[in-house]
């Protein structure tokens, strides 16, 4: 037994520290082997270093009224304000330079997106692995629900519920995680119904460990895959619907423009030729966007091994 | 607790089964996994139990442990009815009775250290805090034949054998009276499998551990068990001391099993019992005997009769009809 038992150790000493570290370095490595990848990442933390810094790095604050002059409304891009400097994009009917507007206006959109997916991708995401663990008649009930969630348009239910809810960022966040908590649900059943007849839950039910403890130690950390690629596609559809929401005047209020309302801002003045006032946020909007979906397509291509190699 | 004492349990019985079935219920009808499955496993004895794929004998394994809800049948469990316990009450019991899986790849949570998958079994059981936890996980991985270090590591650094070890490691955790060992080797390369069964058979000893070990591998099954229970469709074929059911199988598919094991022996030879086609659907079994179809002994009231278990020799039991009239045959040892 001592021979045996010196035999092994060796081989397993020289071989596990290179493979862990492999596991995450082949995922990165592959991440980086698609160049339009690469492009989506670095949009999408060119466009998040911009938000964050916003306040550092925007001309103007287009939330601080002294600081707008009504004298300026809707000047085209690269017109000289009275005062003296240059808007970029040019200004809005209320003289706000749309270049600050737009930085902050993408701290709401990419804020909204962020935290509503968080929070449903919690919600959902617990909900999913306890109908699956569960099984039975809790599955199927919870997994109908699901269903009929999933069977209205998102849209139409986020406008039903802003209707009741009314305007506000927290009544909008509410509203997305309530469309799309299904969506995570989904996703986790899934892979958890596959995970719960794996035999390390047999062994944890075994140990009689708790089950809250087989759950979410042992049930929900491997489904995350499929999760974390679903996450990150359904960000883009949180900023959209946000967007849409608020272009149709029932998302966020006049005082926390996000990027769908600035749109809707400059809609009477296209017609006009003032171009900019809608152009430039729909462009930022579409960047952000586009950015997220190359980043999660790659992702899931990256983290499942059947679509990939 | 509910208390049920067995009749049959004798002092040193640590686990009677008494009539264990399942039945699963399928769209297609009903499937008897486990059909009236009767054996007695005694403290720090090992019992085999054997048969093809698809004879029953995971699923009895598991229904000894609750892990699949067995349909009717008793286990007496040092006194206790292990299938009448509330789920609060056996989580009591779970501490004394653990599994090891056949699959070392699906049995480890891919997710966590190799250190928390064993420190997990000791934490939930509150067995050892702190220093002695860690001292507790470092003894088990050296007893099985792992390093200390190797518990901060993850389960996919690890080979299937290294994997099968941390298993075990696992159910040694909770320092466990019965093991139930569901074909511990047969996922394992041959150079390995001797390796960890001799792993087994060390524990077994130094622990005093009582064993269930399920193998569809007769040399194994020889090799490391005192008694043996046939399956075959769920039920039981013949059991009894292993040695009594090696050197005399009175069953014709006890014989069949044990003719396809090789002698190492070139001046040995026997006559082969040669089973054809595969094991009946569960679905629909034959009528009578279940083995009939395949049995190339059959006779038509084999089909009438389900064979009553008869006694050919102390603790061996045979269900067959003609295994008196078979056994004059002898149809094992025919030496050339």
């Amino acid at each position: 037994m001592s021979e045996q038992a010196a035999t092994p150790a060796p081989t397993a000493a020289a071989r596990p520290a290179e493979k862990a570290e492999s596991l995450l370095l082949r995922h990165v490595a592959a991440f980086f082997e698609s160049p339009l990848a690469v492009v989506g990442l670095a949009g999408l933390v060119l466009l998040v270093a911009a938000a964050l810094a916003a306040p550092l790095i925007a001309p103007q604050d287009p939330y601080d009224l002294a600081q707008l002059d009504i004298m300026d409304g809707t000047l085209p891009p690269g017109a000289e304000s009275l005062a003296g400097y240059t808007y970029w994009l040019g200004t809005d009917e209320q003289g706000r330079d749309m270049l600050s507007a737009i930085l902050y206006g993408l701290r709401i959109s990419l804020g909204v997106g962020a935290v509503s997916v968080v929070i449903a991708c919690a919600v959902g995401a617990s909900i999913g692995v306890l109908a699956a663990y569960a099984g039975g008649r809790i599955d199927s009930l919870v997994m109908r629900v699901v269903d009929l969630q999933l069977s209205f348009p998102a849209i139409l239910v986020a406008l039903v519920l802003l209707a009741v809810f009314g305007r506000g960022v927290d009544k909008v966040i509410i509203a997305l995680v309530i469309v799309q908590w299904a969506y995570y649900a989904r996703t986790v059943r899934g892979s958890a119904l596959v995970e719960r007849r794996r035999d390390y839950i047999e062994a944890a039910r075994c140990l009689a460990l708790p089950k809250s403890r087989i759950v979410f130690r042992h049930l929900l950390p491997n489904c995350l895959p499929p999760l974390i690629v679903v996450a990150t596609v359904q960000v883009a559809h949180a900023i959209a619907l946000e967007s849409t929401l608020s272009f149709l005047g029932v998302g966020v209020p006049v005082t926390e423009p996000s990027l769908g309302m600035l749109i809707a801002n400059g809609y009477d003045y296209l017609l006009s030729g003032k171009y900019w006032i809608s152009t430039f946020p729909g462009i930022a909007l579409v960047a952000a966007i586009v950015a997220i979906n190359l980043v999660g397509d790659r992702l899931r291509d990256v983290l499942n091994p059947r679509l990939s190699r | 607790m509910s208390q049920t004492q067995s009749p049959a349990a004798g002092d040193d019985v640590l686990l009677s089964v008494r009539n264990l079935s399942k039945h699963f219920p399928t769209a297609n009808g009903v499937v008897k996994a486990v059909e009236d499955v009767s054996f007695d496993v005694r403290r720090g004895h090992i019992v085999g139990i054997v048969g093809e794929s698809g004879s029953g004998k995971t699923t009895a394994g598991r229904c000894i442990l609750r892990l699949v809800e067995p349909s009717e049948g008793e286990a007496i469990f040092d006194g206790v009815d292990l299938f009448k316990l509330s789920q609060k009450a056996l989580r009591a019991y779970r501490r004394r009775m653990q599994i090891i899986f056949q699959d070392p790849y699906s049995s480890l949570n891919p997710r966590m250290r190799v250190g928390d998958i064993i420190g997990e079994a000791i934490d939930t059981h509150r067995l050892a805090k702190g220093a002695a936890r860690q001292a507790r996980i470092a003894e088990l991985l050296t007893r099985v034949g792992l390093s200390p270090e190797h518990a901060r590591r993850y389960p996919h650094e690890f080979s299937g054998g290294q994997r099968q070890r941390i298993g075990i490691a696992r159910a040694l955790a909770v320092e466990p009276e019965l093991i139930v060992a569901d074909e511990p080797v047969s996922a394992l390369d041959v150079s390995v499998q001797a390796q960890v069964l001799n792993l087994v058979q060390e524990l077994q000893k130094e622990l005093g551990l009582t064993m269930l070990f399920i193998s569809h591998d007769l040399t194994v099954v020889e090799y490391l068990c005192d008694d043996i229970v046939v399956l075959y469709l769920g039920r039981v074929m013949e059991q009894g001391p292993a040695r009594e059911v090696y050197a005399n199988p009175r069953h014709p598919y006890t014989r069949a099993l044990l003719s396809t094991a090789p002698i190492p022996d070139p001046t040995v030879r026997r006559e082969r019992v040669i089973l054809q086609g595969d094991i009946p659907s569960p679905l629909d079994p034959p009528s009578g005997c279940v083995f009939r179809t395949r049995c190339p002994f059959a006779i038509d009231a084999c089909a009438t009769t389900v064979p009553p278990r008869e006694t050919v020799s102390p603790g061996h039991t045979v269900a067959c009809i003609r295994q008196a009239e078979l056994a004059s045959l002898d149809i094992r040892k025919v030496s050339a």
